[in-house]
């Protein structure tokens, strides 16, 4: 009889610290954090404001370079006391969806060349990358808006658009930050069930940034940042 | 995907309404650079109208143009015997302010002898003066036509043909009349002052006095060489057309010339802040957006690219209004305006460097934005 394979952590942060200035004004905003997210989990990172979890989602996203750690997404050791990759943008692009407060849709696309736009760069020729955006604005049942602005777009519809851009490229990680922060509760849950159903059906790893204590009941882990330092826990 | 066409397709409005403004701007360049070369062309105009070689004038003097010259009228006479000389034509020069249907009509008379040189250069309607009085050909910016009836001192003239383009270097337009009406016109008194004259017993005037002779010469023989023969005559200066064409833009509208010169850098130099301006708040209204994109994994080129290709959209469609607007509306300017293909290249050249100068600004600041800053808190 075999033994049931234990998926490996699709983010691995070791000793993860990140410090801003020097000597007497050296702020830690992070203090060897480490934690592990697995494929089909949906986190939440907790903590008041000033608590480090910005600046941790940064680091995850690769937008932040962290003073020290090491970092592995997706197999891929991409920090180890420095950068291993000198394309980081492009490793956001294959690897790291995000997702935003403000939904952050380019105000000058409409809904599928905002998705589009992702796989666009990616490499995919404007045609297959707006068939393409056009089956997932579909998926996310938002596909009857497939033409329609950001500006004439609803709070929900335009987050469920931004979601669309986040999941384009099949990214295994989605960092979100304040996802349902603009929505009102009812949307709000809407928003969530549909990040747990794509983290199940992608097998993806989702990491959110929140407030939001009315959806702290929709998250497999809750991580609790205070000053700089993890404190993990679950619902 | 072009993101700066989309950009700029989503806000067309007021992309266009930028780019006329600045089209309006560097029409008022091009207009100033028209009319800096329309002030040289007009000065050399009347110039280079004889066709000639070689300009006689009063010793001591750079005339006619530039000072005053008087010679006798029978130095061309002299001046046709000289070896060398094809043909040669007396000439002068005067400006009348007259009345014109109801209006004040300012003129630069030039008398010549018919069939000699000085005479009107090309035809634009009716034919050139054949009879020895009271005809005038007139440029066609006077607003004369044929058959029309002008009074210049006492006597009237009969409009029998039109030029263009001959203006002086005040820009006034020029008229050509016989040298006999017009030395009739520039140096006899009104009745009065003759009768006064014939009191004093000092009697008329000398009338047959010229401005300057103009001269032809020979084929294969240098104007210089004629030159330095005619200066021979202490009383008289001999001035090559080369010679004359320097003293007329080096001295006559220098000042003119280098004041609009002057105002013209300025404005290439506000046109240039300005451009640079809009180009770098463009790009500063899109900086979350730029974000965003480095934050989804936009490669620096695409972001370079999206204001690089904006910046130069704003300047050549702004340069294309501001063209089409000053060849347009060219010809209704009081003052020539000569805009030749080169002077339009060179500025729309020089809208491209600057285009591309001020995007480096914006790109700048595009490639310095943390692309965390599309997370926010």
């Amino acid at each position: 009889m075999t033994e049931p394979r234990v998926p490996e952590p699709l983010v691995r942060i070791r000793n993860v610290s990140k410090h801003f200035g020097e000597g007497e004004t050296r702020i830690d905003a992070l203090r060897e954090v480490s934690l592990e997210v697995f494929p089909g989990q949906v986190v939440a990172l907790l903590g008041p404001s000033g608590s480090g979890k910005t600046t941790l989602l940064n680091a995850i996203g690769c937008i932040l370079e962290p003073s020290g750690g090491r970092m592995e997404l997706d197999g891929d050791v991409v920090y180890d006391g420095r950068w291993l990759r000198s394309d980081l943008r492009r490793l956001r692009l294959d690897k790291i969806g995000f997702i935003f407060q403000f939904h952050n849709l380019l105000p000058f696309l409409n809904a599928t060349d905002n998705v589009a736009v992702v796989l666009n760069l990616a490499g995919l020729d404007s045609g297959e990358a707006r068939k393409r955006a056009v089956d997932l604005l579909d998926y996310l049942e938002v596909g009857n808006r497939r033409n329609a602005f950001p500006a004439k777009l609803s709070g929900g519809e335009a987050q469920r658009v931004a979601i669309a851009r986040a999941l384009a490229n099949r990214p295994r990680i989605i960092l979100a930050d304040e996802p349902t922060a603009a929505l009102d509760s009812k949307r709000a849950g809407i928003v969530m069930d549909l990040l747990r159903k794509l983290a199940v059906e992608q097998e993806a790893a989702i990491i959110a940034v929140t407030h939001d204590e009315k959806i702290f009941d929709r998250f497999d882990r809750i991580f609790q940042l205070r000053d700089g330092r993890l404190d993990t826990g679950g619902p | 995907m072009n993101l700066a066409y989309r950009d700029v397709r989503h806000k067309l409005g007021r992309f266009l309404l930028t780019c006329t403004g600045l089209g309006l701007l560097l029409g008022v360049v091009l207009a100033m650079i028209g009319i800096y070369r329309g002030l040289v062309v007009d000065a050399l105009t009347i110039a280079r109208a004889p066709g000639i070689d070689l300009w006689v004038v009063e010793s001591g003097t750079r005339g006619p143009f530039a000072e005053a010259s008087r010679i006798p009228g029978d130095t061309r006479e002299a001046i046709t015997r000289v070896g060398g000389v094809a043909a040669a034509g007396s000439i002068t020069y005067q400006t009348v302010e007259t009345e014109h249907q109801a209006g004040k009509l300012r003129l630069y008379v030039i008398g010549y002898e018919l069939g000699r040189p000085g005479g009107p250069p090309r035809f634009v309607a009716g034919r050139g003066i054949v009879r020895s009085h009271h005809e005038l050909v007139a440029d066609r910016s006077t607003g004369l036509g044929i058959g029309d009836r002008i009074a210049l001192g006492r006597n009237t003239f009969s409009v029998v043909g039109l030029t263009e383009h001959q203006v002086n270097s005040g820009g006034d337009p020029a008229v050509y009349i016989t040298l006999l009406d017009a030395q009739k016109l520039q140096f006899d008194l009104a009745p009065p002052a003759y009768r006064v004259q014939l009191a004093r017993g000092t009697g008329a005037a000398v009338r047959d006095t010229v401005n300057a002779v103009v001269a032809r010469v020979q084929p294969n023989v240098a104007p210089d060489s004629v030159a330095e023969s005619v200066r021979r005559w202490k009383h008289l200066a001999a001035i090559t057309q080369e010679g004359q064409e320097a003293i007329l833009t080096g001295s006559l509208v220098d000042r003119a010339r280098r004041q609009i010169g002057l105002f013209t850098s300025l404005l290439l130099v506000v046109s240039a802040v300005i451009i640079a301006l809009i180009i770098y708040t463009m790009t500063m209204e899109k900086l979350k957006q730029i974000a965003t994109l480095k934050l989804i994994g936009a490669p620096d080129r695409t972001i370079i690219g999206m204001i690089v290709q904006q910046a130069l959209a704003l300047g050549f469609i702004g340069f294309g209004i501001g063209a089409t607007l000053i060849l347009t509306v060219k010809n209704y300017f009081p003052r020539r305006v000569v805009l030749e293909p080169d002077n339009v290249l060179v500025l729309a050249g020089i809208v491209f460097l600057v285009c591309l100068l001020s995007s480096g600004l914006g790109v700048r600041a595009a490639l310095r934005v943390d692309p965390a800053t599309a997370l926010g808190g």
